[in-house]
């Protein structure tokens, strides 16, 4: 079996699971945000259950449209607040103590190696880095699963990438899995789990990881998994607040399909409108200029992305003709960012910093485009209108080519800039 | 069931954000939704549609975000159905969780063309083009969708299953 059919397996209490197979699993953690926890509050109301099934099992966290952009979204956002209360959800984040939801969980240790992880959000497969089975469903699937502790799946097919090779300078997670969606589609992967694995995987640190399996859902994935490593290890290492179950693929897994890519060949990767496959090397792209360049969001909005950015941009200033907007994803990596001074250097270069928010990334807020505009952001959706207007365009990269895209008002690497 | 309606025709991989973009998903009252539903594919979508209608489109229909918006907007405009060559999966998960019948037919979505009369017959998988006297196969829906379906959605079948539980 593979990883994914071990973890499914596991949680629908079966030995053996085959791929195409309809099982009943237990999920160990469901999470909604102030877009689709409203309708999952209101069907959870509708199925007339007494309770939740386990409080400590369910997260909320506003964090699309907070803090709270308008008087609709915060109705919005008080319905969760208020659910939370009635229901002593253990799993609240207020503003203030959130963060952007992909970000925010498995830095709080709170989805863990070996766990079945549902999400009302598409952006759930991002806990696959963990060697988690984790997938992003409905509002109406995530009522029935805070009533029952349990959900209903098709165990995927499994499909494996390779990445083997020495990556170019600047090239990372988001240049892998942007040029593997380039080379698949974005329906390449469609109802399948991606397994990603190789030399290259093998070294690659978490934050690139979790990039790479955050954008599975792309390319029409089920979930993006890697096998838990000593990499993992690592990471939930003094931060798992349960205990996790490192699981790994047979050597006679079946997988419907292997693909490998020679790294040495990607180069550093931009998506252009108005499809996360449209993908050219950003060095095929300099004469594109920018209205604007939003670095964060669920994709790249961690830590180690605000240091690569902020490695391109000391020293440096935000071209006169670009806003340049940046979002750490959580309050502990505004925190560790102030410390580590890269708020100032962005402050100095004239970017904005940001309270943590999926905020533009979809159009929500704190830096929509204007008809004709277009930016250059470190998200994960390029469609029309993403960011605003629905003729303004987006266009996708690594948050270190975004920064030297932000200097010189154009689509640009870091290489331009002596880097 | 049967379900007949004219259609409107759109392409492959149409977004959730085509779908009911992210700028009206302050709200999730299902008639707000339906007001700008397909906005982002078609501007006048909302306005030319009428109740009964039916959507026919390429591959990979719902790519996207999660929003169960998505099947809200166009099963409150009055959509009757979508017919696809395929769904993302989610999409799909959505749709039979809300009751929005969906369909896929590569041969329906490759050679019906808006404003086609079309009749469903849901229970037989038969998708009948009344405007070009032609008839096209659905792919079957698996038992389990049947299930919920029967079930009027996944609330009713959750409801049944912690009946049978307690």
């Amino acid at each position: 079996m593979t990883i994914t059919e071990k973890i499914l397996a596991a949680h629908a209490g079966k030995k053996k699971v085959e791929q195409g197979e309809l099982i009943n699993a237990k999920v160990d953690l469901i999470l909604a945000n102030d877009i689709t926890a409203p309708i999952a509050i209101q069907e959870f109301k509708k199925i007339g259950a007494k309770d939740v099934f386990d409080r400590s099992r369910i997260a909320f966290i506003p964090d699309h449209f907070v803090p709270q952009k308008d008087i609709k979204a915060a109705e919005q956002c008080k319905l969760l607040r208020e659910f939370s209360k009635e229901y002593h959800l253990g799993l609240y984040f207020e503003v203030g103590r959130m963060g952007i939801e992909h970000a925010l969980l498995p830095e709080q240790g709170l989805v863990v190696p070996g766990d079945l992880v549902i999400g009302a959000d598409s952006h759930t497969c991002t806990y696959g880095a963990l060697g988690a089975f984790s997938t992003g469903v409905g509002s109406t699937d995530v009522a029935s699963a805070m009533a029952t502790g349990e959900c209903w799946f098709k165990v995927p097919d499994s499909m494996k990438f390779i990445y083997y090779g020495a990556l170019n300078k600047w090239v990372g997670g988001k240049d892998l899995i942007l040029h593997t969606i380039g080379d698949i589609g974005v329906d390449g992967a469609l109802y399948r789990a991606m397994e990603f694995e190789g030399e290259v995987i093998s070294n690659l640190p978490m934050y690139g990881r979790l990039t790479m399996c955050n954008m599975a859902i792309e390319a029409g994935g089920k979930s993006g998994i890697i096998v838990p490593d000593k990499v993992t290890r690592k990471y939930v290492k003094g931060r798992a607040k349960r205990e996790f179950k490192f699981y790994k693929s047979d050597k006679k897994a079946k997988y419907v399909e292997v693909r490998e890519y020679d790294c040495s060949k990607i180069p550093l990767t931009v998506a252009c409108p108005h499809l996360p496959s449209n993908t050219r090397p950003a060095a095929e792209l300099f004469e594109v200029t920018i209205d604007q360049v939003v670095i964060g969001s669920c994709t790249n909005g961690r830590l180690e992305d605000l240091r690569e950015a902020a490695r391109v941009i000391r020293g440096r200033k935000v071209n006169p003709n670009v806003r340049m907007i940046v979002i750490p994803a959580t309050q502990q990596v505004y925190k560790q960012a102030m410390k580590e001074k890269l708020i100032d250097i962005f402050i100095d270069a004239e970017a904005v910093v940001s309270t943590p928010t999926c905020g533009p990334c979809l159009g929500g807020h704190m830096g929509i485009l204007a008809k004709g505009e277009r930016a250059l952001a470190t998200t994960n959706r390029n469609f029309v209108g993403r960011m605003g207007h629905p003729e303004s365009e987006v266009y996708l990269s690594n948050p270190a080519v975004a920064a030297a895209s932000a200097v010189l008002g154009r689509i640009a690497v870091p290489e331009e800039l002596g880097l | 069931m049967l379900i007949k309606g004219r259609n409107w025709k759109f392409g492959n991989d149409i977004d959730t954000d085509a779908i009911i973009p992210a700028r009206y998903l302050n709200t999730s009252d299902p008639q707000d939704l339906a007001k700008h539903v397909m906005e982002d594919a078609d501007k006048d979508f909302s306005t030319k549609a009428k109740a009964g209608d039916i959507i026919v489109a390429g591959k990979n229909f719902g790519c996207g975000s999660s929003r169960e918006h998505a099947p809200i907007a166009i099963k409150a405009a009055g959509i009757q159905a979508v017919i696809a060559k395929s769904f993302a999966r989610i999409f799909y998960r959505n749709s039979f969780n809300i009751g929005l019948p969906i369909f896929e037919s590569e041969e329906a979505s490759e050679k019906i063309k808006e404003g086609d009369e079309i009749e469903i017959d849901a229970d037989n998988g038969v998708i009948k083009n009344i405007s070009k006297g032609e008839s096209y196969k659905a792919n079957p829906i698996p038992p389990f969708m049947q299930e919920l379906i029967s079930a009027d959605g996944l609330v009713e079948w959750t409801k049944k299953k912690m009946a049978a539980k307690s």
